[in-house]
């Protein structure tokens, strides 16, 4: 699931791979892509929306647009891509878009369903973890303004590098910096009792 | 700060999770490859259902993109049900993903699939099973467009005068698919020609399309033709039940 290696903040060897795969053949190129990437993804969905349905939805909206944007890329274009980053970036335009459609909606709070849907297909065990260590926490990034959610998730649980976050999200480095401290900060106070 | 000092920061790491298997079944379709009576044919299927089908030969993944626009995977195995419903030519027990068709074209796709193997309906019979009875050229059109040809077997909705008329794998492989269920289309052109579009046995007062297997049954001294269900009706004959020939014109 780690993309980056912790010390060194490098690249994996598989996003190179990806780009090799997807410049040979569009479809088993997305193949390798989805399963370099599918956690990543699926975890930024995930802890940003905090639903598993939602997740789900966001995650293959995202790599259902990303296919579709290769199939209008020309050979150099994927050949110059970098991988994980544009992926990312459409991820976050995904969330953003679904953001704004719910805005748009009426408020159903008295009925909103719990914060997050467990995972049908997860063990009772797995569930006893993510009820400690996860729940409560992914519950409490809901309480961050977007741009800190955001930068927080990005950095701290997919483990994205700064200065692809900032790509990511369209933003200097020092913004990213000062979103993730924010973040951690109100997080930080909402954990401490 | 590291996250193996900071609790935090490791209880955020410890967030991270592998996407739900089956997922990708939500964004790729897959393909795999069948015989059938007219040459290998390629399908490719959607967690919904099968979503297209097409003769070897043409780019299949190409034309898929084009239509579909989403990443077509080979399938580890075929779906479901295919090779015996290729095998049988019924298709009843085969899931589709129609999403793509709008409610007229998904109607009359659906329509042909209750024409059984072995048997042809015109284009008019189908645009009134819809509720359009004014849309046979239309039909025509959809079924000529027909995302999943032999599967769903538009080759069994044919011109009220016995030719054949389109279909997505061209008139040879229409007329090739019908010969394969022992349909004599030539013996529908001839009765169109003589003015017969239906027969009816005197035994049991029963008029159907010609090539109804109740149709089929009746001896040449008991056959009745006729142009119109009225026709046959005023003769005193009621419509068969099966092939329902009362559904092709007005009244």
């Amino acid at each position: 699931m780690r993309d980056v290696d912790r010390e060194t903040g490098t690249l994996p060897e598989c996003a190179d791979l990806v780009v090799k795969a997807l410049v040979e053949d569009l479809d088993e190129g997305f193949a390798a892509l989805f399963a370099a990437y599918r956690g990543l993804v699926f975890s930024t969905a995930l802890r940003l929306c905090g639903r598993w349905a939602d997740a789900e939805d966001l995650t293959a909206e995202a790599f259902l647009r990303a296919y579709r944007a290769l199939c209008g890329y020309d050979r150099e274009r994927v050949a110059r891509l970098r991988s994980r980053a544009w992926l990312m970036t459409i991820v976050m335009n995904v969330w953003r878009n679904s953001l704004r459609t719910e805005a748009r909606r009426p408020p159903t709070t008295l009925l909103e369903e719990p914060v997050e849907t467990p995972d049908p297909h997860e063990g009772v065990e797995e569930a006893a973890v993510r009820r400690e260590t996860g729940d409560e926490l992914a519950g409490l990034l809901g309480l961050l303004p977007e741009d800190q959610r955001a930068a927080v998730v990005l950095r701290h649980v997919v483990d994205l590098p700064v200065g692809e976050i900032a790509v990511v999200l369209g933003l200097p480095q020092g913004t990213v910096k000062s979103h993730i401290s924010r973040g951690l900060q109100r997080l930080r106070a909402l954990t401490t009792p | 700060m590291d996250s193996t000092h900071d609790p935090l920061l490791a209880r955020l790491a410890g967030l991270a999770t592998d996407a739900p298997d089956g997922l990708l079944g939500r964004i790729a379709a897959r393909w795999t490859r069948a015989p059938s009576p007219v040459g290998e044919l390629l399908v490719a299927f959607t967690d919904e259902g099968i979503v297209y089908a097409r003769l070897e030969g043409e780019d299949f993944a190409a034309s898929f993109r084009e239509r579909f626009a989403r990443p077509l995977l080979p399938a580890p195995r075929p779906p479901a049900g295919l090779l015996p419903a290729l095998r049988s030519g019924r298709s009843s027990g085969l899931r589709f993903d129609l999403r793509d068709a709008d409610d007229f074209q998904r109607d009359v796709l659906r329509a042909a699939l209750t024409v059984p193997r072995g048997q042809v309906r015109p284009y008019s019979w189908i645009a009134r099973l819809v509720g359009r009875p004014e849309a046979a050229r239309e039909v025509a059109s959809t079924l000529e467009r027909n995302p999943v040809p032999v599967l769903i077997p538009c080759h069994r909705v044919v011109r009220a005068d016995g030719a054949a008329g389109g279909h997505a794998f061209g008139r040879a492989a229409k007329e090739a698919l019908l010969r394969a269920e022992n349909v004599d289309l030539g013996e529908v052109r001839s009765l169109a020609e003589a003015g017969v579009l239906y027969l009816g046995s005197d035994t049991t007062g029963i008029v159907c399309f010609p090539t109804c297997h109740n149709a089929r049954r009746i001896t040449s001294a008991h056959r009745h033709g006729f142009h119109s269900v009225a026709q046959a009706e005023r003769a005193g004959y009621r419509t068969c039940l099966h092939c329902r020939p009362g559904l092709a014109e007005a009244g």
